[in-house]
């Protein structure tokens, strides 16, 4: 293992670090080569963008396509489609995760085992069967093509219930006894002195569904019909495919799309990486 | 004493119906419903309009002798046998960025970027990257690694390893997190014992390490089949199946025969037998790593 690389000066350890850094250099540009790929493609004008052979620095560098997909694409809506979509659905997962975690991790009740397996056997499922019946629920309620037709079928985060209910199960039992002493009901214990406590887990959370939302194609592409309604992943596919020749308005449509989640995503590394691996660690 | 209790369960009781009461109904409605309404629409003949009449096992039937069926079933089982084994490659990454060598933070963030980069994104970045006069060709062909250019999606023998090489270019750094987590939580007492004990680095980490990541390895095991058979939004950005059905796998399949066919009963059979075959598959992921995974050392 080359977990202490740092003690040795041998030359053996010099190769490993030098294997190492050959590997990470090559993995490192395979990941950003894409990305630097996108946002050069981005920048070029229209005759140079099916150029070949291509050129690896855009020139001359030009803004043109963020007007273009700004202002003919119309890319604002589909913004805040997105923005829509991911808000109120990330609301509505954190708080249907609160209320069912909290009573499976700390309240005693009849019933609690019969509605722990409700909430543990669905993991166990393949949920690939539900898309066709849950499309034909939403018709008869009305809500195809609609906001509330995305979000509502997904509210309930079985992986969201899954970490809240840690977060709860890890608080010492003292606090709530304590604050029962002192006469507090026990809407007001859940509310003021227990969620207080699981913050982190909640913040963790909600990053966790928003890239979650911002990422999800297949249900917002079945139940929305009209593509003034499409949220940006989908938006982007069905302009890619319409304005062909267009592309280059495309690019940077996805450059603009995918700049909040990367530097969400760098602000609150530590949030979303723990999000990650608590699931692992404790499944 | 024992009236307080009582009293006391008896208000927990009420607090937990009302809080159960929205996550239940939701998933009552979209989750339990369509489990079991799945089952059944699948032995129907529907309308448009969904309203069907019973025809058993008709429509089972009519898949096992659809061609399109199998060439779906073989393309997603392909998908499940190529992509989550090499994602094992991320152990290998995970011990890399594990060491004290500088920018091993820097690494760690990079490979996560396409994580968190939405599919279609991603998708669309790599059909452009892939085109006939793209630059991946003209690499390969500035390389001298070939004499033509690769048709990456147009060509029915490469394309769905094409779209397969973009799934796991995506997941990457996702498994990476996960068995970082896990090499990180292995005691370094482990390692010094076994360096202590004349052990070799090839030794531990073939016998002390891996033994000790058996519930990650579990755990992305199981995540990556799962993604592995569901995966549809590469497929339908990049190719929409084609050429010539080449890239359609069964999600792909089961959302062209209920949303552009209409065939929500013949569909729903389709999904049935493959959610099935999910299952089998994630039984069998417990099978193999459940037993004997090391779960002791966090408690």
């Amino acid at each position: 293992m080359v977990y202490e690389v740092t003690m040795g000066k041998t030359k053996k350890l010099l190769w490993l670090k030098l294997v190492i850094y050959i590997i990470l250099i090559f993995v490192g540009i395979l990941t950003a080569g894409p990305f630097y790929w996108l946002v050069k493609t981005s920048l070029e004008t229209s005759t140079n963008v099916f150029k070949y052979p291509p050129s690896f620095v855009p020139h001359p560098v030009t803004l043109e396509n963020y007007v273009g997909v700004w202002k003919v694409l119309e890319l604002g809506r589909y913004y805040l489609n997105s923005i829509i979509i991911a808000g109120f659905g990330t609301f509505a997962n954190v708080f249907l995760a609160l209320l069912a975690a909290y009573p499976m991790a700390r309240l005693d009740y009849w019933g609690k085992r019969i509605s722990l397996l409700l909430v543990l056997i669905p993991m166990m499922i393949p949920v690939q069967g539900t898309l066709i019946v849950n499309y034909l629920t939403l018709r008869k309620l009305h809500l195809l093509n609609s906001f509330a037709g995305v979000i509502i079928p997904q509210s309930v985060s079985l992986f969201g219930i899954f970490l809240m209910r840690q977060a709860y199960l890890g608080i010492p039992r003292d606090l709530e006894d304590a604050a029962r002493i002192d006469g507090a009901g026990e809407f007001y214990i859940w509310w003021k002195i227990m969620t207080p406590l699981v913050k982190p887990t909640v913040v963790t959370l909600a990053l966790f569904q928003t890239l979650t939302w911002w990422d999800s194609f297949l249900w917002p592409l079945i139940v929305l019909s009209s593509p003034s309604k499409y949220p940006l992943s989908v938006a982007l596919v069905y302009l890619n495919s319409t304005f062909q020749t267009n592309f280059r308005y495309t690019t940077a449509g996805m450059v603009l799309a995918v700049i909040p989640v990367i530097l969400l995503f760098l602000f609150t590394q530590k949030y979303i990486i723990s999000g990650i691996t608590e699931g692992a660690v404790k499944y | 004493m024992r009236n307080y209790h009582r009293r006391l369960k008896f208000k927990q009781t009420l607090l937990a119906y009302l809080f159960l009461l929205a996550p239940l109904l939701v998933m009552l409605v979209f989750i339990y419903y369509p489990i079991g309404y799945g089952v059944a629409l699948s032995t129907l003949e529907t309308s448009l309009l969904g309203e069907g009449k019973f025809v058993g096992l008709k429509n089972f039937e009519k898949l096992l002798n659809d061609r399109y069926f199998w060439n779906a079933f073989f393309n997603s089982l392909t998908y499940l046998l190529v992509v989550p084994p090499l994602q094992l490659a991320s152990i290998v990454l995970a011990v890399l960025v594990n060491t004290q060598i500088r920018g091993r933070h820097f690494f760690r963030l990079l490979l996560f970027l396409p994580v968190v980069t939405p599919v279609s994104i991603v998708a669309l970045t790599w059909r452009w990257i892939f085109r006939e006069h793209g630059v991946l060709n003209y690499l390969f062909l500035g390389l001298g690694l070939v004499k033509e250019p690769i048709g990456f999606l147009s060509d029915p023998d490469i394309a769905l390893f094409s779209i397969m090489f973009v799934t796991m270019w995506k997941g990457l750094g996702y498994y990476m997190m996960i068995y970082l987590a896990g090499l990180q939580g292995i005691p370094q007492d482990y390692i010094d014992a076994a360096r202590i004990d004349g052990a070799k680095r090839w030794q531990i980490f073939f016998k002390v390490t891996i033994p000790l990541l058996k519930p990650y390895i579990f755990f992305c095991s199981v995540m990556s089949s799962i993604a592995a058979l569901n995966v549809f939004g590469e497929i339908y950005a990049m190719t929409r199946g084609g050429p010539n059905h080449a890239t359609e796998t069964i999600p792909m399949f089961v959302y062209k025969n209920a949303f552009r066919y209409f065939k929500f009963g013949y569909s729903s059979a389709a999904a049935t037998i493959f959610s099935l075959v999910v299952f089998a598959f994630t039984l069998l992921n417990f099978r193999i790593f459940r037993e004997g995974g090391v779960r002791s050392y966090n408690g």
